[in-house]
């Protein structure tokens, strides 16, 4: 083979594999789809019920396997942080337990991120208060690899950050300590702004989301997403959904929950609550409930988190593909 | 009357006083540090709903708040179906003011007010200037556990003439202002509040019973600039106004002139028709400047012409008593007897240099000048 020959087909070959790359990235993306993937514990049976820690990293495992297109878990997690060193996992506590994060769910992706990518130094659980942690039965701690601290102790970023319709005082975690962001939102319908799942988790960011529920959060909580620490470190979107609630939210009314059993994930944060709001209705209306939108809370948020403005995820169910695995 | 040289060493000594000595810090005043809150206690005007929410009755905007949850302003909470306010006693700020500052122009002139607020707003206006206490959760700032006797001694030791209720927005605190209120008007302290008015007229009725003077910031004359500005209404303000007036309350209004926002001819001329036919020829008016604030601060102030254009409008109407604010020295601070248009009370900035208001009345031709005078 010729020198010329040999470099012009090396450099295609080349050409050829970074495409496949790219393709392959894009597959697993699906070029103008969102991917929404679901694992189910079917054993799971009792509503409130903490889930098996085992359980749930197998469960976290899989999905992300399936997410990333990857291998194996190393590589998934190197995909899915790239190099981040510091990561700040969001869950929500809000309602104590029941329909909150359970810090085996939580602990269960921590140590996996850990064990499973050597660049991650740290791991930052937060959350608004450190209150709200303990009550969800975590533990607050700033030392070691694993934290666990909620803006009120670990303070906020100095500045104002002005945002469309919000202006409010940004955790430092997701401004100025993480390098990477994974929302660990629950599953649960909410009384003003009609669906409390990732979108909605990161008003534990700021310090002011009182200020945000107004016309049913909109489009206060797609301008907060648009937030671009918020924007640009959201690297995933894990949904425990294990105990899952369609009426009542926020607070916790097991009358109105089920025991779904349900890990849900997506890198795109608006398909995953487009999921979700659909799997709501779902439920409501088997339960005989009017639907949110007639129950004067439509969570009209997400369709703007995915407007021309925003674009922050695709809503449209018709260009998301939900992975259910076996 | 003018001022004279021993009510300025008075002034100046109350005003060291609190300041060096930390009147407010003593007592059993217990300081409070961010993250702390004061025992809740519970709230007035509410009603519970079905699964233990509530609604909250204090302002218009009827914040229905679920268990865990607080309403907008923050400061409200609903705990297992019952409605508490975490405010009561729980003082972030704390001054000795000027009257004027507030600002009252016919209410003891030249007197000193013992101001105080706590976290908390039911708006967000967008150029708020104590946004970094009125846009925030009492757990939030650091504060000061006072309870409504030691606020109304306070008051009697500083040899404040009043009690004013302020900085941030008083109605989400009402029962402490209510029962602060009623503490110092025992002492014969007065009592003001410095509001946006967006309160409901069950409560404001019963508040009008235990204040002496309001002052309401009227942001705007239009619903539009309320909604998307500061996150309020007009309709509800514009009904305080008519309530205070007619529980004849002593009452004056602030316009602050935002540069292109509200500024226009149009917009002054129906705000000033309007303040002339419900309310009168009397309230005072005071038209302020604006300085690039918290979310507006692409803006430029407002430019003093267009704070003497809103001047002339108001004139033109009828008003007889319109002022300017945030522009020190202006002729405009200045109040002038309607009738022989002589200076009756003269002002640089907060300081009143000259009063010549006898009985209630100008002291050059006896025509009855409104306001609280003694």
């Amino acid at each position: 083979m010729r020198r010329r020959r040999f470099l012009t087909k090396g450099i295609t070959i080349l050409a050829a594999g970074k495409i496949c790359s790219v393709q392959a990235q894009n597959t697993a993306q699906g070029i103008g789809i969102s991917r929404v993937v679901m694992a189910r514990d079917s054993s799971y049976n009792k509503v409130g019920k903490a889930p098996d820690e085992k359980t749930a990293g197998e469960m976290i495992s899989r999905i992300l396997r399936e997410l990333s297109g990857a291998g194996d878990l190393k590589e998934s997690w190197r995909e899915i942080l790239g190099q981040a060193k510091v990561v700040g996992l969001k869950p929500n506590c809000l309602s104590r337990t029941g329909v909150s994060s359970s810090p085996a769910f939580v602990y269960s992706l921590a140590r996996q991120i850990l064990d499973n990518n050597s660049n991650v130094e740290k791991i930052v659980i937060w959350e608004r208060s450190d209150s709200d942690l303990r009550k969800a039965g975590f533990e607050i701690s700033s030392t070691g690899r694993i934290w666990c601290q909620g803006n009120d102790s670990a303070g906020y970023h100095e500045d104002l950050i002005v945002e469309g319709s919000v202006g409010s005082f940004v955790s430092r975690f997701v401004m100025d300590v993480c390098d990477a962001l994974i929302n660990l939102p629950v599953f649960k319908d909410h009384g003003i702004v009609g669906l409390s799942v990732g979108l909605k988790n990161y008003f534990g960011a700021v310090h002011n989301p009182n200020k945000y529920h107004l016309n049913r959060g909109d489009p206060y909580v797609a301008d907060l997403n648009r937030l671009p620490a918020i924007r640009k470190k959201n690297v995933l979107t894990l949904c425990e959904a294990f105990t899952a609630q369609y009426e009542g939210g926020p607070p916790f009314k097991p009358q109105w929950s089920w025991p779904a059993g349900l890990v849900l994930a997506s890198r795109d944060p608006v398909a995953l609550d487009s999921v979700c709001w659909r799997m709501i209705e779902e439920k409501r209306a088997a339960q005989g409930l009017m639907s949110l939108s007639r129950a004067g809370r439509e969570p009209s948020y997400i369709l703007t988190a995915a407007d021309s403005a925003h674009r922050l995820g695709r809503a449209d169910l018709k260009k998301i593909k939900e992975v259910v695995l076996s | 009357m003018s001022y004279s040289r021993r009510d300025f060493f008075c002034r100046g000594l109350c005003l060291a006083a609190l300041a060096v000595a930390g009147t407010v810090k003593r007592g059993r005043g217990a300081e409070r540090r961010p993250g702390d809150l004061v025992p809740p206690k519970e709230a007035s005007f509410w009603d519970s709903l079905e699964n233990q929410r509530v609604v909250c009755k204090l302002c218009p905007k009827e914040c229905k708040v679920d268990d865990l949850e607080r309403g907008y302003c923050g400061v409200r909470e609903n705990k297992e179906g019952k409605y508490y306010t975490h405010v009561y006693g729980a003082v972030c700020a704390a001054h000795t003011d000027p009257m004027e500052k507030k600002p009252f122009f016919h209410f003891l002139p030249g007197t000193n007010a013992f101001s105080i607020a706590t976290a908390g707003c039911n708006m967000d206006c967008a150029f708020c200037q104590n946004w970094e206490i009125s846009q925030i959760r009492p757990e939030q700032v650091e504060s000061y556990y006072l309870l409504p006797d030691e606020v109304a001694e306070t008051a009697r030791r500083t040899q404040a003439k009043s009690i004013a209720y302020t900085y941030t927005e008083p109605v989400i605190f009402y029962e402490y202002m209510y029962d602060c209120a009623v503490a110092s008007r025992s002492q014969g302290i007065r009592n003001v509040m410095v509001s946006n008015g967006y309160i409901q007229e069950k409560p404001l009725r019963k508040l009008c019973g235990v204040l002496d003077g309001i002052k309401v910031d009227l942001k705007s004359f239009r619903q539009k600039y309320y909604q998307e500005i500061c996150a309020g209404d007009l309709k509800p303000v514009l009904d305080s106004l008519e309530i205070i007036h007619d529980e004849k309350v002593w009452c004056e209004i602030v316009y602050l002139i935002v540069p292109t926002l509200n500024d226009s001819e149009a917009e002054i001329d129906e705000l000033c028709a309007w303040v002339a036919a419900r309310l009168g020829s009397d309230v005072p008016l005071h038209f302020t400047r604006f300085h690039p604030q918290y979310r507006l601060k692409n803006l430029p102030s407002t430019p003093v012409s267009s704070l003497e254009m809103a001047l002339e409008i108001a004139k033109n109407k009828g008003l007889h008593y319109v002022y300017l604010g945030n522009v020190p020295g202006h002729e405009a601070e200045s109040t002038r007897c309607p009738a022989c248009k002589e200076i009756v009370v003269k002002r640089i900035g907060f300081t009143v240099l000259e009063q010549s208001i006898r009985a209630g009345k100008c002291a050059h031709c006896g025509n009855p000048i409104p306001g609280v005078w003694s």
